[in-house]
């Protein structure tokens, strides 16, 4: 060894001497603490996000829901001049958008998760996963806008007149296809709120159905099964818990989707039945009234509607995560 | 010849994974400046036991052991005891390379700079004396700003050895430290245990019983949780005093 | 063998494989309609005036410089409230989270908040903040934007730490690190490129946000960098331009629709980038 790291050898060796008294080791035990604690802190403020959210849109209703109680579930008020409300026209224009884009989603997503699971090609999977990926990170507002000054005007040039002349006449379900062709309205904002929720449904499908074991696809590919009839007895039964957390996932993301709609829907609290007339929904209502509400009512009414879709999205989102949860703790059962 | 001085030693070890009874009544005692070899069939308990000497078992849930590990004469399984300034003096290698992702240097200094503060000349005079330690200050002096991950299998681990002889521990626990390894990297390593040892004491879990034979002094052989048989390398593997060790180094067995 | 029930097997097949093909050119087909109409609307609008004027009155010239500045504050305070608090819970939850109720608690309401509606967001920092100061501000957007990001961060944060071997862990653990330096030396170190890449998409995800700005920071005619006034930010004044009947706002509107989807769409591809080019692996 050569004389300088002897040297060397002989200054370290004598730091470690010194080192070994200080009471270096109480200072990192209380850091160590206060790090956890922090850590902590930060995870429970998400809980305490939680109930503040709960607690102040409650507070917040209060004079609403004392004035009105039950029925402003129930009423079609919507009346700022006479200080009478009810939420029975945003509560139906949410569920009936959300109900539209679901209808329409949902195979759709089914399809393009099938298409990127079982079909394509493998140096297509990628760029294909960030287009749909894409399509979900374009902004709510953009949906919006693109919707009322281009989709809306080449729907009732288009296919509005169409549909009003060929499906409104149809018994049961025709009333809901009638009125002026107006571009805007309750059918137009389900059209595109399932635009923006298929990248969503699609993404959880496509995940789910990977986590299918190769062996058990295999073993139907085996008997000679077909890639559809593999997936219909096989992915889809296997996957089925995960398929519905997803379709809750895009559930519950249309309910709360605020702007898009707004553009789009025609922010009336008329009540109508045909999906083709303007309506309302409550994340609607709320974008378009509340920065210029007036009057103590007015205002705690328009919180309660955010209560209530808080409450809807609270219930649909936690059943769409004990779903997916569900699933991934019996695909930890299998390995 | 010196006194035999027994550097750490195991009374009556047990040890569970909740309800899962890894180790029992180990006995142990192994000496100062010397290599003590633990062999046995995989899941026998060795790497469990290993992990005793610096707690790491404590980083996860629903581990608990019962006796003792005196350090000097110290329990170390003590509730007082220090965890972190514990594994100060008990360095562990592992079985896998595990360069931190920093550059050679910063990973050589991490340790060190944890207990003690040197001046720069004196750190850098650390990091060669370490790596010429750990054999690879040549091969790496030019590139210390690099990234250790940038090293090959063989050098992460000399790396990982230099970076705990650094820290100054006074017990360097091996845990299968070539399982990951090609054979010349191994003779590599197998010569540095020879070197390391004249200034610390090692313990080594290996799964191979010529390494075992090669390297320690003193070796023991486990089952099932259980010290089977512990002696000096020269016996147990030309004479071991139970069958079931001598099934095993003659590989009627595991 | 049945060659007829072969024959419609074969034909269901072919008939859903193809419906699956033309779903998936069906999801393509809106994302290019979307983008196409942005550029063409978009492109026209844009011009050096709409950085540097502020939103003009309508029928007279102006930009969107005023908005850009407030909607680039807005998102910085954002993610820089939003960042620290998502990476020390995602730390909590992937580091400290074995045993007790809080993890999961956190890991499943913070799986809701990630989707809960943005516009209650902004409800809740209105209650909280906007009435308890007197008035709409550029903070009360910040606050309302950093809570959108705390649910992104903590998510991507853990996720990143899980995939940390934790063989890195005890290798530090075994020189006597304390846990502290542990993860924030190593752990966190490995993890970076994903947590960068986390705090990117929560990024990208805020500066689309309109919702949670409309009763937060509400809108400003004017251009001001003082965080406690009314603050004008993209998104609002795209909302508010293009529902107006003006013809020169809605040129505007889309210009500012194009910037928006832009950095947004970039955000997210880098994002991606970085996040395929080193997730840690040992």
């Amino acid at each position: 060894m050569p004389p300088s790291m002897d040297q060397a050898r002989l200054r370290t060796e004598q730091s470690m001497q010194k080192y070994r008294n200080t009471p270096n080791h109480q200072r990192q035990r209380l850091l160590d603490a206060a790090f956890k604690n922090l850590t902590r802190a930060a995870a429970f403020l998400v809980l305490a996000l939680l109930l503040g959210i709960l607690l102040s849109l409650l507070v917040g209703a209060m004079p609403s829901i004392q004035a009105f109680g039950w029925s402003f579930l129930t009423s079609s008020d919507w009346d700022p001049v006479a200080e009478k409300f009810g939420a029975l026209v945003p509560i139906f224009g949410t569920l009936a958008t959300a109900t539209i884009a679901l209808l329409i989603g949902v195979p759709v997503s089914f399809g393009i998760a099938l298409f990127l699971t079982e079909l394509c090609p493998v140096w297509l999977k990628r760029p294909l996963g960030i287009a749909i990926e894409l399509l979900a990170g374009i902004p709510s507002i953009i949906y919006g806008i693109w919707g009322l000054f281009v989709f809306a005007p080449f729907f009732s040039d288009h296919i509005q007149p169409w549909m009003i002349d060929n499906i409104g006449p149809l018994p049961g379900i025709g009333f809901l296809f009638q009125g002026a062709p107006l571009g805007i309205g309750v059918f137009t904002a389900g059209l595109i709120l399932a635009i923006m929720v298929i990248p969503f449904i699609a993404s959880v499908m496509r995940d789910v159905f990977e986590v299918v074991p190769a062996m058990l696809k295999e073993s139907a590919y085996g008997l000679g099964s077909t890639t559809w009839e593999v997936v219909r007895h096989v992915v889809l039964p296997y996957t089925k818990t995960g398929v519905v957390g997803g379709i809750m996932l895009g559930l519950g993301r249309a309910l709360g989707e605020t702007m898009a709609v707004t553009f789009v829907i025609g922010n009336t609290a008329l009540f109508s039945t045909s999906l083709f007339d303007p309506g309302n929904s409550i994340a609607s209502a709320l974008a378009n009234e509340f920065a210029e509400a007036h009057g103590e009512l007015y205002l705690a009414s328009l919180i309660e509607l955010g209560l209530i879709l808080f409450f809807i999205t609270f219930v649909v989102l936690a059943c769409s995560k004990l779903l997916l949860l569900r699933l991934k703790r019996q695909e930890g059962r299998q390995h | 010849m010196t006194a035999k001085k027994t550097k750490l030693e195991v009374k009556n070890l047990n040890f569970y994974y909740g309800s899962f009874h890894a180790l029992k009544g180990v006995n142990l005692e192994i000496e100062a400046k010397k290599v003590t070899a633990f062999i046995g069939p995989s899941g026998c308990g060795k790497s469990t036991l290993l992990r005793t000497f610096n707690r790491m078992f404590e980083l996860y849930p629903g581990m608990r052991s019962e006796g003792e590990i005196l350090l000097d004469g110290n329990n170390i399984l003590g509730r007082d005891v220090d965890v972190n300034q514990l594994r100060a003096k008990v360095g562990m290698v592992f079985q896998k390379p595990t360069p931190f992702p920093m550059s050679i240097y910063d990973n050589i200094t991490f340790g060190v700079k944890l207990y003690e503060k040197l001046s720069k000349a004196d750190m850098d005079d650390r990091v060669e004396w370490a790596l010429r330690k750990a054999a690879l200050w040549e091969e790496v002096k030019d590139k210390l700003r690099q990234s250790g991950n940038s090293l090959s299998g063989g050098q992460q681990q000399r790396l990982c050895i230099a970076r705990a002889v650094a820290a100054k521990p006074e017990v360097l626990l091996l845990d299968e430290p070539t399982s990951a390894l090609d054979p010349i990297s191994t003779a590599h390593i197998e010569e540095l245990i020879h070197e390391l040892k004249q200034d610390y004491t090692i313990a080594i879990v290996t799964h191979n019983m010529q390494q075992a034979a090669r390297v320690s002094d003193y070796t023991a052989y486990m089952y099932l949780g259980e010290m089977v048989e512990f002696g000096a390398t020269d016996d147990i593997f030309t004479a071991p005093k139970k069958k079931a060790t001598e099934d095993y180094i003659t590989g009627k067995f595991g | 063998m049945n060659t007829s029930i072969y024959r419609r097997r074969r034909f269901t097949n072919a008939f859903n494989m193809t419906a699956s093909m033309l779903t998936m050119a069906f999801g393509l087909f809106w994302l290019a309609w979307i983008l196409y109409t942005l550029l063409a609307y978009g492109l026209s609008g844009i011009s050096a005036d709409v950085f540097t004027q502020i939103t003009p009155p309508p029928g007279s010239a102006g930009g969107l410089a005023n908005a850009i500045y407030g909607s680039l504050l807005m998102t910085l305070f954002g993610t820089l409230i939003g960042t620290p608090v998502g990476i020390l819970a995602g730390i909590y939850l992937a580091e400290y989270g074995e045993r007790g109720w809080l993890a999961p608690a956190t890991r499943f309401i913070n799986d809701i908040l990630l989707s809960a509606p943005s516009i209650v967001i902004g409800l809740f920092i209105y209650e909280v903040y906007v009435i308890s100061v007197g008035h709409f501000s550029g903070w009360a957007g910040s606050l309302a934007l950093s809570l959108i990001v705390i649910p992104v961060v903590i998510r991507t944060t853990e996720n990143m730490l899980r995939l940390v071997p934790n063989s890195l862990r005890e290798a530090a653990a075994a020189l006597g690190a304390p846990r502290w330096k542990v993860i924030m030396y190593v752990t966190l170190r490995s993890a970076k490129a994903g947590v960068i890449t986390g705090m990117l998409l929560a990024v990208a995800r805020i500066s689309g946000e309109t919702a949670p700005l409309l009763f937060t920071a509400l809108n400003n005619q004017f251009m001001t960098l003082d965080m406690n006034q009314p603050m004008a930010n993209l998104p609002v004044v795209i909302f508010q331009f293009a529902m107006s009947p003006y013809e020169d706002w809605h040129t505007l509107a889309w210009a500012g629709a194009l910037l928006i989807t832009f950095s947004v769409l970039s955000l997210n591809i880098i994002a991606r980038w970085l996040g395929s080019q080193k997730t840690p692996s040992h």
